[in-house]
Parts: structure tokens; C-alpha cells; sequence
């Protein structure tokens, strides 16, 4: 068995990734539906709430799918790797950020709709305006999607298939410990998840909380 | 610097505008010329908002028509300014947030901190001009909205109750920024319910009662001899309908 550092890291270097890139998708896709004014606008909204919810072992099955040598996206090889798993947990944390950021963005739209209009900032231009006026608030909905990334066991189990040394996470090796009967290393690592978990949580707390006495 | 966009006069013609069911515009028709400061009153409710809204862009009529006299929706939008009743600021230093709206109406990149600057000292807040805007005093805060108005060089300005909000320290700076744009050259169409505010700096009053133009004439002869009788019970502190 690998030492404990390196599940650890593997760990946050997937999820950190996942969670980059459901941020980059998710944050101008939550602006977006807030500010813009479609046919199916309400239907998406309740879809992407909905979706906040998604089981990580069916997106795992689903990603399995797509990836397993006879998937759409077999002859990429991805299955059983690192990439899988962030394209997998990409997935399941996308619709949390998307959600929790279009809720933000609408909110704020109500207060600054007028000016904004006023001064002539339409489309695009005022949902990117918004997004960054309220950037210390999007941190939660960023927070939330991590905290969902780093816990989930589902989906990475599927398409990561706990490969010691490969795709090991700490969600996985406490699954397996315990299945094992190694409680005590089960347990030693979920309280070191547990711990990563708020250590992040009140860094960006702090974060958030100096920048808002800083610009209000 | 006197605007010269030529976008004015601006006509309304039984121009109705409703919501939810309710009528809160009921056939308003007047001519807004440049020159003198128009001053918008009436009790709250009356519709003042809504018509200065109507008046900007904001809302769209449902019957009636509102037109100016230069064709070209990008040029009229360039040609007003609006200052709300309570200022939204962006999260950004004060400068900032008028090279932001300077952005917006295309100045060249080398002119906006040379121009903002002017506004910021125009309102005198020079001196605040790298500090958050949102951290500053509530009158600092309009004025700062004024400054942004300022810098874009309207011909026509519309101000919401620019200081329902305020102390009355912080509504005199207000009055002061606003004459110094009347006497700039820009066109004043401001609504309030503050009857000494409309006798400093109006030359000629609108009276809006349930939504509509009750009666329209100079300051000094709306306050002296009010015309209607809803007027005249307006300025003596009654209501009507009490």
C-alpha cells in the first residue's frame, strides 16, 4: 500500500481540478441563465436545481460508459486514471456551482438591473460585471462544490476502479479499509478528510470575510 | 463642458403605462425642452418614478409614445444620464467605478482617468478616489453617483429623490452638485416630494397626482397660485384623498 501522503494528494489534486473546471464552466453557465431572458429559462433552472442532487454513482456509471473501450470515448483510454476522475466529479459538481451562482447573480441583478441598463451594460457585459461584483459571495458556491468533490466516493470508485498507487483516493481506501476490517486506518483517514475539509472552508471564510471589509 | 448631443426635446404623448393590472401612468402628455430645470412632484405613489423610468428607458409605455427629437437609440442612451434614489456602486474603488461607466460609453482608454478625475473633484471627492466605493458615507456614495453622471457629460440628467436618503448636510452638497450641472447646460428632470428642494432648483414644476399631469407651470407660480386644487392642497401639506 502507498503511503498516506500521496492518497491525500491524489485526492486533492483530483477535486481540486474537477472543481476548477466545473468553476470555469459553471460560473459564467450559472450568470448566464440569471441575466438572460430564453424560452425554457424556468424548466433549466428547475433541471439545474434538480441536477445539484445528481447520485455519484450514476454519473460515475454513466462516465464509465463513455470512457470503457467499446464507449463513444473509449479510444481516448481514460478509463481507470486520474482524468477520468476529474472529468467524472467535473460533472457531479458543475450543476451545484452553476446553481448556486445563478441564484447569486439573479439576487444581485435586482438591485443593479437599473444602473447597469442605465449606463449601458447589456448581455454578456453585465453578467460578467455581476460575476465579479459579487466574486466574494461566488466563493461559497465554489466551497460547496468542493466539499461535495472531496467527500463523494460513487463516482470515482467506478471509473478510477481504486487502483493502489493509481487512482487511490481517501474516499476509496476508507471504503475499502473498512470493508477490510482496518478500522483504525479507515477512521485515522476520515478524520484527516474531515480535517481538509474545514481547514479549506475556514481559509476562504477568512479570505472572504477581509475582502468584504475591504470593499464592502 | 456644455453637452451639445441635441437630443432634446423630448415629447411624451398619452403615454400610459401599467402593471400587474394596475394603471400607475394614466395618459401623460408634455414636452420636455432643454433650458429650464423640471422639476417632477408629487405625493408618494403618485407615479414619479415610473414616469421618470418611462422618460429614460427603463420601463416601456404600454399605450402612448415617447420620443426624442434625434432619432437612434445609441445616441439618445448617450445623450442621459440617470442618478436612482439610492446609488449602486460597484465593488471597486471610486474611481473605478466612473472609468467603468466611462468604458461603457466608448471613451477612449488615454481620456477616462483624466475626465473622471474631473468629475471626482467636480463633487469633491478628489481625495477619496482610490478608497472602495462602497465603503463610503451614504452622501458620499450619491455624490460619487453624480461624479459618474457627471463625467459622461449628459444633455439630459434624471434624478429619482437623488436625497430621500440623506441628512440634510448631505442633501445640501447634493443640491450644490446638481446646480453646478444646471449651470453646466444639462437638461435637470428630477422627481421629489421635498417642496423647498423644488423651490431651490426648479424653474418649472410638474405636478403628477394619481398618474397624471395634474398642472404644469414656472416654480414661483405653482407655489404662489397653484392652479389645481390638487396642487394647493399638495403644497399646504394636505392630501386630497385623506
Amino acid at each position: 500500500m502507498h503511503t498516506l501522503g500521496e492518497i491525500v494528494l491524489l485526492s486533492l489534486a483530483v477535486s481540486l481540478s474537477a472543481v476548477l473546471f466545473a468553476a470555469l464552466i459553471g460560473l459564467p453557465l450559472g450568470a448566464a441563465i440569471a441575466v438572460g431572458r430564453f424560452p425554457g429559462r424556468r424548466a433549466l433552472i428547475v433541471l439545474l436545481n434538480a441536477l445539484m442532487g445528481l447520485p455519484p454513482v450514476v454519473v460515475g456509471l454513466l462516465v464509465y460508459l463513455l470512457l470503457s473501450r467499446a464507449g463513444p470515448l473509449g479510444e481516448l483510454g481514460l478509463l481507470f486514471t486520474p482524468p477520468a476522475m476529474v472529468v467524472a466529479q467535473t460533472i457531479l459538481v458543475l450543476p451545484i456551482i452553476a446553481a448556486l451562482c445563478r441564484q447569486s447573480v439573479e439576487d444581485a441583478w435586482v438591485e443593479y438591473e437599473e444602473q447597469l441598463r442605465s449606463l449601458g451594460a447589456h448581455g454578456l457585459r453585465a453578467a460578467l460585471t455581476l460575476v465579479w461584483d459579487i466574486r466574494f459571495s461566488l466563493v461559497t458556491a465554489v466551497l460547496a462544490g468542493l466539499g461535495r468533490a472531496l467527500a463523494e466516493v460513487g463516482a470515482v470508485i467506478i471509473v478510477g476502479g481504486n487502483i493502489d498507487g493509481v487512482t487511490r483516493v481517501m474516499t476509496t481506501t476508507i471504503a475499502l479499509e473498512t470493508s477490510k476490517g482496518d478500522l483504525p486506518l479507515a477512521l485515522s483517514l476520515g478524520f484527516i478528510l474531515i480535517a481538509l475539509v474545514i481547514l479549506l472552508n475556514a481559509a476562504a471564510h477568512l479570505i472572504k470575510e477581509a475582502a468584504q471589509r475591504r470593499y464592502g | 463642458m456644455s453637452a451639445t448631443h441635441g437630443i432634446l426635446p423630448l415629447a411624451l404623448r398619452e403615454v400610459r403605462f401599467s402593471a400587474g393590472g394596475r394603471s400607475i401612468i394614466d395618459g401623460i402628455s408634455a414636452e420636455i425642452a432643454p433650458g429650464p430645470a423640471t422639476i417632477i412632484l408629487g405625493a408618494n405613489g403618485a407615479g414619479k418614478s415610473v414616469l421618470m423610468r418611462l422618460m429614460h428607458g427603463l420601463l416601456q409605455p404600454t399605450s402612448g409614445r415617447i420620443s426624442w427629437h434625434l432619432p437612434g437609440e445609441e445616441r439618445v442612451r448617450r445623450g442621459q444620464a440617470m442618478v436612482f434614489q439610492r446609488p449602486v456602486l460597484l465593488r471597486r474603488s471610486a474611481l473605478a467605478n466612473i472609468l467603468y461607466a466611462l468604458d461603457l460609453a466608448r471613451v477612449p482608454a488615454a481620456e477616462r482617468e483624466r475626465q473622471a478625475m474631473d468629475a471626482l473633484r467636480e463633487v469633491g471627492l478628489a481625495d477619496v478616489a482610490h478608497r472602495p466605493a462602497r465603503v463610503l458615507s451614504g452622501g458620499e456614495q450619491q455624490r460619487l453617483a453624480l461624479a459618474r453622471a457627471w463625467a459622461l457629460h449628459p444633455e439630459v440628467l434624471f434624478l429619482d429623490e437623488p436625497t430621500a436618503n440623506l441628512d440634510p448636510g448631505a442633501a445640501r452638497e447634493i443640491e450644490n452638485v446638481i446646480k453646478a450641472f444646471d449651470a453646466s447646460g444639462t437638461k435637470i428632470v428630477m422627481s421629489t416630494h421635498n417642496l423647498g428642494q423644488a423651490r431651490r432648483l426648479g424653474d418649472e414644476v410638474l405636478f403628477i397626482h394619481q398618474g397624471r399631469l395634474a398642472e404644469r407651470a414656472p416654480v414661483e407660480v405653482f407655489f404662489r397660485q397653484p392652479a389645481s386644487a390638487e396642487a394647493a392642497a399638495f403644497i399646504k401639506g394636505e392630501t386630497p384623498w385623506a
